[in-house]
């Protein structure tokens, strides 16, 4: 089998796995079929991603999606108690409307983006290879040049993102002991510590002796 | 031989079955961020496809950017949630109208 022939299956089966489990999520009755679902879905797309020659992404889809979001929506749905009938109304009343808008859409943008030309573009050499460089190589050294400032900006958005998860979900319980640490910042060395002035004192077995 | 349309179909249909699922399921929130979750996801195909085969790099970068993004985003989205429940004890968009928007 020609490695070209290879690829191109590879290609179909992930992709076709990728669509089913699409199709899954947004059709599954019980929310953590439909999230395991998606974590299917990631799956095979960082396979396809791979395929492309996109190793570093393909690795940090999994790690970073599979490995920590998709893990979050898993607490998330599995700590709520939530009633899957009551939300389930209005599925079938919905189901045509979706499916003519999604339908339309897809043909307008299958005519939109001419798939005949793009089919002339077949897969090149490696751009990194071409380069001497390996995928992570060549997209680092891109980001931390290029695009440092960016990269900097994307750690704040973090940083902002886990502050504000943790300050929208924060819980004040009355009646349970805790530290206040702006008390514990604010005090002063004089109101830990009394340094009292005293007479010196002998030792008990010198004056004895 | 792969062709960059096989990508760019791919990542078309991804996109319309979550948007779809965004008209299907418009009671669920779960769902819905799930639903955003895949058009992103729809996204980032193409931004990695056109980087492989145009061989640019800017691409790849702003999948990164994307995916740092949408953590943060489903971040603040699960933890909105988890309030919404704690105080309507509801994830049904439907009965969150209190703004009256």
């Amino acid at each position: 089998m020609s490695p070209q022939l290879f690829q191109i299956i590879c290609f179909y089966a992930f992709g076709i796995v990728a669509v089913i489990s699409a199709l899954m999520v947004i059709s599954m009755r019980n929310s953590v079929h439909a999230v395991l679902s998606l974590v299917l879905t990631f799956f095979s797309v960082a396979c396809l991603w791979l395929l492309a020659q996109a190793e570093f992404l393909g690795i940090a889809l999994v790690v970073v999606y599979v490995g920590a979001v998709m893990v979050l929506f898993l607490f998330v749905v599995m700590m709520l108690d939530i009633n899957h009938e009551r939300l389930r109304e209005g599925f079938i009343k919905y189901l045509p409307v979706g499916i003519v808008v999604a339908a339309v859409m897809l043909v307008e943008l299958l005519a939109l983006i001419g798939v005949k030309a793009m089919h002339a573009n077949t897969m090149g050499p490696d751009p990194a290879a071409a380069q001497g460089l390996s995928n992570t190589a060549w997209l680092g050294q891109a980001m931390y040049t290029q695009f440092l400032l960016p990269f900097e900006i994307a750690a704040l958005i973090l940083t902002v993102g886990v502050i504000a998860a943790v300050v929208l979900t924060l819980r004040h319980r009355t009646g349970t002991k805790q530290q206040n640490p702006g008390d514990q910042v604010r005090v002063e060395a004089t109101r830990r510590v009394r340094i009292v002035k005293m007479e010196a004192e002998r030792r008990q077995q010198e004056s004895q002796s | 031989m792969i062709t960059l349309s096989h990508f760019i179909v791919l990542g078309a249909v991804l996109f319309c079955i979550s948007l779809a699922g965004i008209f299907i399921n418009r009671k669920n929130v779960i769902v819905l961020l799930m639903a955003i979750e895949l058009m992103l996801l729809a996204v980032n195909i193409n931004f990695v496809a056109f980087s492989r085969f145009h061989g640019d790099v800017a691409g790849q970068v702003f999948v990164f950017f994307i995916l740092t993004v949408a953590a943060a985003e489903s971040a603040i989205g699960l933890a909105i949630l988890v309030l919404l429940f704690r105080n309507r004890h509801t994830i049904n968009v439907a009965e969150i109208d209190s703004m009256k928007g």
